[in-house]
C-alpha cells in the first residue's frame, strides 16, 4: 500500500535529426493510498507513457515521481514494488501458469545458491521453507482469480479470458505496493470484458491496493474509477470522480469524450437581455437558460458571446411532431434514424444542418418514426456552456483541475 | 500433367538430385573396403569404379584407426578428445555469447548500437584468411600457440553471423515480455537466461549445429594454431596418412578413417533435424 505522486512529470523523445516531441506534459498527479485512479484518453494521450514512467519502464524527462515518500525517478523497476498488467498478457511462454506466478517471487534464487544448497543443510530448509510459502502465496493467488485448475496449463493452452486472470494473478502474488494496468482488457471480447472489469472492481474493494489503471475507454473507466484523470495531447484536462467528470466536465473535450453517445454540442451564442435573461441562439434552436448557472463575467446586458452549448442525450425528451410545450426550450428537426436497444432508444435528429441524439426510454420513443417531423425538449437546467475559442467550461465555481 | 506424372517426375529429379550427392559419399565407403593395390588404383584413375569391392577389407576401418598419428591408437583417441573438446566448448561458447550479444543489440537501447551493430555486421565481409596472421601474432604474444585455446576462446566472443540471427529472432518476441520480468524484479541477465534463452531454441539449434559441423571439419584453424601430435584434432590428424610428400600412401585408409569422422555430424544432424529444418525455415521468413 502507497500513495504515488507525480510532481510536474514530462516526458519527451528525441524526434529526427532536431527537435523533440513531448509525450507528456507537467503531469501534477496525487494518487491516495488505496485509491483505484484510471488514466483516460484517445490513443496518443501520453497516458500510457505516464503508466510506464511510473513503473519505471519509461525515463522521466522532467519533474518526479515518488511512491510512498521515496523519489523513485532513478530507482529500477524491480526495486519500486509495482506490479503491471500488461495489454497483451506478457505471460512467459515457456513457463506453465504456476511457473508464471512464481517467477516474480523467485527473483532471489541466483546460481550461486544452487551450489550452496549443496553443502549447506540449513540453508537448503531454509529454501525449502521459501519455497513452501511461494506455492502458499501461488495457490491463494489462483483461488482468488478462480484458476486453481490451470495451474499446470501452458499459456497457449488458455483462453484470452484465462491468460488475463494468469496475468492479474502475478500482480496479485507479488503483493506490490501499487497496481498498474495498462489497458488490460482491451484484447478481450465485449462480454468478457465487462465480467472482468466487475471482477476487478471487486478485487480492489477487497485488496484495498493502490491501482493505477490505463484504458482509452471511458465505459471502461467510469466504471472502475475512483477518480479519473483525463488526458488530451499529453495534458491532464480533469482530474474528478466519475459524477464530476460527468456532470461537470472541465471544457470541451472531457465533455465530448466522457459518455455515450457524446454530449451534443451546438454552436451559437449567448446574450444578456435587459430582463436578464440568458439567452442561447444558434440556427437550430433558441433557448432560454437558468441565470446564475454560468460564469459568463464580462458580458454586458445587451452584448453576444459566441459560445458552444453542450447536452446530453439522456437530457433530451424526443416527442412526435411540432410540440409547443415551450418554445424556449425546444429544438424542432427531421427524425434521421432511431436505434433501439430493448430498454431504451437513441433518437438522431437533425434540426437546421445540426445533428442531436436524445437517448430515452423505449416507451418514450414508440411514436417517433424515421424520416418525420419530431421535438426534442432540451432540460436547460442540465445544459453545458463553453467557450468557443478555449473550450473551457463556463460554469459556477468548478474544480480545479488538479487536486 | 496430372498428378500421377508430376509425383513421378519429383521423385525422379529428387531420388537423382540424391544419387549424384551420395555418390562421392558411397566411393568413399567402397574404396575404403579395398585392398591397398586396389585403392590406390581406384584414386589413380586405373582401377574404374566399382559399386562393391570384390572383397572387403572390414579389417581396415581398425586398422586406420590404430595407425593415426605417430603412436598407435593414442594418435586417434587424443585427436577425437580434442575434437570432442574443442566442438563442445565452442558450440557452448558461440550460443552463450552471440545470444548474449544478440539480446544486447535488439532489446537494449543504448547511444551508437546502431554503429556498433553495423559494424559487427560488416566484420561478416571479411574472409579468415585475412585476419589470419595478425591472429596468429596475436596468439603468439599470449603464449597460446600449440595449445586449444585459440580455437576455443574467440568462441566466446561471439559470432557476428549468429549475433544476427538471434537480434531478428528476439526482435520478433515482444517487449514487454522482457519488462514485465523487469517489473518482477529480474535483472537482464536473469532475463537472458530465464526468458530469452528458452524461447530461442529454434535459433540456437541451428547455431549449435552450424558450429558443430564448422569446428569439427574445420582443418584451416587446428593446423595453422597446433603443432604436436598430443594437440591434433581429428581433421589434423587425418594428414598423417599423407606421406612428406603430400602424396597419398594408404588411400583406404584415409578414406576409412574420414567416414569414421564424419559419424558424429551426421549422427547429430539425423537427431537435430526437426528443430534444425524449423530453425532454418523460421530464420528465413523472418530474418
Amino acid at each position: 500500500m502507497a500513495t504515488v505522486h507525480l510532481r510536474a512529470v514530462s516526458k519527451s523523445y528525441a524526434s529526427g535529426a532536431s527537435g523533440t516531441t513531448r509525450a507528456v506534459e507537467s503531469v501534477d498527479l496525487a494518487i491516495a493510498d488505496g485509491e483505484f485512479v484510471v488514466l483516460v484518453g484517445p490513443s496518443g494521450c501520453g497516458k500510457s507513457t505516464t503508466l510506464r514512467m511510473i513503473a519505471g519502464l519509461e525515463d522521466v524527462s522532467g519533474g518526479t515521481i515518488s511512491i510512498g515518500e521515496c523519489v523513485v525517478n532513478d530507482v529500477a523497476p524491480k526495486d519500486r514494488d509495482i506490479a503491471m498488467v500488461f495489454q497483451n498478457y506478457a505471460l512467459y511462454p515457456h513457463l506453465n501458469v504456476r511457473q508464471n506466478l512464481s517467477f516474480g517471487l523467485e527473483r532471489r534464487r541466483a546460481f550461486k545458491s544452487c551450489w550452496r544448497g549443496l553443502f549447506d543443510s540449513a540453508y537448503r530448509s531454509k529454501r525449502a521453507g521459501e519455497r513452501a510459502a511461494i506455492t502458499a502465496r501461488v495457490e491463494a493467488a489462483a483461488r482468488t482469480l478462480g484458476i486453481e485448475q490451470l495451474l499446470h496449463r501452458q499459456p497457449r493452452e488458455l483462453s484470452g479470458g484465462q491468460r488475463q486472470r494468469v496475468a492479474v494473478g502475478r500482480a496479485l502474488v507479488r503483493d506490490p505496493a501499487v497496481f498498474l494496468f495498462d489497458e488490460p482488457l482491451s484484447n478481450l471480447d465485449a462480454l468478457l470484458r465487462t465480467e472482468m472489469r466487475t471482477e476487478l472492481r471487486i478485487l480492489h474493494r477487497r485488496l484495498r491496493a493502490t491501482m493505477v489503471y490505463v484504458t482509452h475507454d471511458q465505459e471502461e473507466a467510469m466504471s472502475l474509477a475512483d477518480r479519473i484523470v483525463v488526458m488530451k495531447d499529453g495534458v491532464v484536462q480533469q482530474v474528478g470522480s466519475p459524477a464530476e467528470i460527468y456532470g461537470r466536465p472541465s471544457n470541451r473535450f472531457v465533455a465530448g469524450f466522457i459518455g455515450t453517445p457524446p454530449m451534443n454540442m451546438i454552436d451559437g451564442t449567448i446574450t444578456l437581455d435587459a430582463d436578464s435573461t440568458l439567452t442561447f441562439r444558434s440556427a437550430c434552436c433558441t433557448l432560454t437558460l437558468p441565470p446564475g448557472r454560468f460564469d459568463l463575467d464580462g458580458l454586458s446586458r445587451g452584448h453576444e458571446r459566441p459560445v458552444t452549448l453542450g447536452i446530453r442525450p439522456e437530457r433530451l425528451s424526443p416527442a412526435v411532431g411540432e410540440s409547443n410545450v415551450s418554445a424556449h426550450a425546444n429544438v424542432t428537426g427531421r427524425v434521421v434514424a432511431v436505434e433501439r436497444y430493448g430498454a431504451s432508444a437513441d433518437v438522431v435528429l437533425s434540426a437546421s444542418g445540426i445533428r442531436l441524439i436524445a437517448r430515452a426510454s423505449q416507451e418514450c420513443t414508440t411514436q417517433i418514426r424515421e424520416g418525420e417531423n419530431a421535438t426534442m425538449t432540451v432540460d436547460v437546467n442540465a445544459a453545458h456552456l463553453f467557450d468557443s475559442h478555449t473550450g473551457c467550461a463556463l460554469a459556477r465555481a468548478i474544480r480545479a483541475p488538479n487536486r | 500433367m496430372n498428378r500421377a506424372t508430376s509425383r513421378v517426375v519429383q521423385y525422379t529429379l529428387l531420388v537423382g538430385g540424391a544419387l549424384i550427392m551420395l555418390a562421392p559419399l558411397w566411393w568413399m565407403f567402397v574404396v575404403s573396403l579395398q585392398t591397398p593395390e586396389r585403392a590406390a588404383a581406384a584414386v589413380g584413375g586405373t582401377g574404374g569404379v566399382a559399386l562393391w569391392p570384390a572383397s572387403p577389407q572390414w579389417m581396415n576401418y581398425p586398422q586406420a584407426l590404430r595407425e593415426m598419428g605417430s603412436v598407435q591408437w593414442q594418435g586417434f583417441l587424443n585427436a577425437f578428445a580434442n575434437s570432442i573438446v574443442v566442438t563442445t566448448l565452442v558450440v557452448i561458447g558461440t550460443v552463450l555469447s552471440s545470444s548474449l550479444v544478440g539480446f544486447a543489440f535488439a532489446r537494449i537501447r543504448f547511444r551508437g548500437s546502431r554503429a556498433l551493430f553495423i559494424i559487427m555486421l560488416g566484420t561478416m565481409m571479411l574472409p579468415g584468411q585475412v585476419t589470419l596472421i595478425p591472429l596468429f601474432i596475436l596468439f603468439r604474444h599470449l603464449g597460446w600457440i600449440d595449445s586449444l585455446l585459440p580455437l576455443i576462446v574467440p568462441a566466446f566472443f561471439g559470432n557476428a553471423f549468429f549475433i544476427f540471427m538471434y537480434r531478428q529472432f528476439i526482435a520478433q518476441i515482444p517487449e514487454s515480455l522482457v519488462e514485465a520480468a523487469k517489473v518482477d524484479g529480474h535483472s537482464l541477465v536473469a532475463i537472458w537466461w530465464k526468458i530469452i534463452l528458452p524461447l530461442c531454441k529454434p535459433v540456437t539449434a541451428i547455431c549449435a549445429v552450424f558450429t558443430f559441423i564448422y569446428v569439427w571439419n574445420d582443418f584451416m584453424g587446428p593446423l595453422v594454431y597446433l603443432h604436436s601430435d598430443e594437440q591434433a584434432t581429428l581433421a589434423v590428424a587425418l594428414n598423417s596418412f599423407r606421406n612428406q610428400y603430400g602424396g597419398l600412401e594408404d588411400v583406404h585408409l584415409l578414406m576409412a578413417a574420414s567416414l569414421v569422422t564424419m559419424v558424429p555430424c551426421i549422427v547429430l544432424f539425423v537427431a537435430a533435424q526437426r528443430q534444425f529444418i524449423e530453425g532454418l525455415a523460421r530464420g528465413g521468413v523472418k530474418g
